[in-house]
């Protein structure tokens, strides 16, 4: 039986009473999880269409709104969420091989991926809300020197910006006076920006309690996870999260810095 | 366990693919080097290739992660029209820019 020593032995795997065969009980399953990141497709391919629109509108103003970001940190995540989708399916092989232990510790490095992304954003978005670039009455812009673009603009923002809270969603000051939407070009760069991270990063706190929930229960050798599934489904959530991530570095961190 | 006695207990006869830890580890090494690649290029002036440029190498970032990592690539006829669909949709959402492409085309007295 040389056949069986070339092929690792697949952890066995429980039918349930409404399949047939385990490989269409494994099929259902996967298909089922990708009818699910499709409609994810849906709305985080809205919102890239959206940033597409309103670049092409505003080039310029995208264009400096965008360098107020820090391309590190950026770089620093997209190499962490990389790593956590390796780990993810390193996790996913394990689990399918009946390694419960390398299962774990995969686990456990790409919760711990999560968590470090987690903070590199808390960081970046600390400095964003400091500066005034979270979109609101109190979003400030500090024109470049250089550039003489709109008049109105700077002298009206201003008068907010010193001494206001960082964030304010209802309270206007008392100076605030609505603009026209040619004005907002910047806060838009910044309320897609705020949007689309914000979802994502979103995504990844779901991403940690998913897999948490896979740890604890393989630790405590729950029998829902004797079956590898639960791991690969939540695999195949993680590494979707990776690929929203490996278009959001590039077309908001890096484009449009020449 | 507690249905082992159970007839329907499957002793793993699927047909499962285990992707050897050398492809993840390729995978993996090409990812990052992508990574450093895109950071690179985004670094220097191409013009309106810069983006063009960006999205290729997310694009092929995208193809190794689904078909590697995700496993598309053994998955079964099932699985590859799903996993499709998602970026059939994708091109079809982008079409809509067709629309502000052409505005500036047609001329409107009072405009848009």
């Amino acid at each position: 039986m040389s056949l069986e020593l070339q092929h690792p032995a697949v952890a066995p795997q429980r039918l349930s009473h409404q399949f047939e065969q385990i490989d269409q009980q494994n099929e259902i399953y996967i298909v089922g999880m990708w009818t699910f990141l499709v409609t994810e497709i849906m709305f985080f391919g809205a919102l890239f269409v959206a940033l597409t629109v309103y670049r092409s509108v505003y080039p310029d103003a995208f264009e400096q709104a965008h360098t107020a970001l820090n391309v590190w940190l950026g770089l620093t995540n997209t190499f962490i969420l990389l790593t956590s989708s390796f780990t993810a399916a390193m996790a996913v092989r394990s689990k399918m091989l009946g390694e419960r232990t390398r299962t774990l510790f995969f686990l456990a490095i790409t919760i711990m991926c999560a968590f470090g992304f987690l903070c590199v954003k808390y960081v970046e978005y600390s400095a964003e809300f400091r500066e005034h670039h979270f979109p609101g009455p109190n979003f400030h812009w500090e024109q470049p020197v250089t550039a003489s673009a709109v008049q109105g603009d700077l002298s009206a923002n201003s008068q907010v910006a010193l001494g206001s809270p960082k964030i304010s969603v209802n309270e206007f000051p008392a100076n605030y006076q609505p603009q026209q939407l040619a004005l907002h070009k910047r806060e838009l760069f910044f309320s897609l920006y705020f949007v689309m991270t914000g979802l994502h990063g979103f995504h990844v706190i779901i991403g940690i309690f998913v897999l948490g929930t896979l740890w604890l229960l393989i630790y405590f050798r729950h029998p829902t996870v004797d079956d590898y599934m639960p791991v690969e489904l939540a695999g195949l959530y993680w590494h979707f999260v990776d690929i929203v991530w490996i278009f959001l570095y590039p077309l908001v961190y890096l484009i449009g810095k020449q | 366990m507690a249905n082992t006695d159970n007839h329907n207990h499957d002793s793993g006869a699927g047909h499962h693919h285990v992707t050897p830890v050398s492809t993840y580890v390729a995978t993996y090494v090409a990812l990052l080097v992508l990574l450093v690649l895109t950071f690179a290029v985004s670094r220097v002036d191409l013009g309106p290739f810069n983006i063009i440029v960006a999205l290729g190498i997310s694009v092929v970032k995208t193809a190794m992660v689904v078909l590697i990592f995700m496993g598309v690539k053994y998955g079964t006829r099932l699985t590859w029209f799903w996993a499709s669909i998602g970026f059939i949709w994708l091109v079809l959402l982008f079409l809509t820019l067709g629309d502000y492409v052409t505005r500036q085309w047609v001329h409107l007295p009072l405009g848009w």
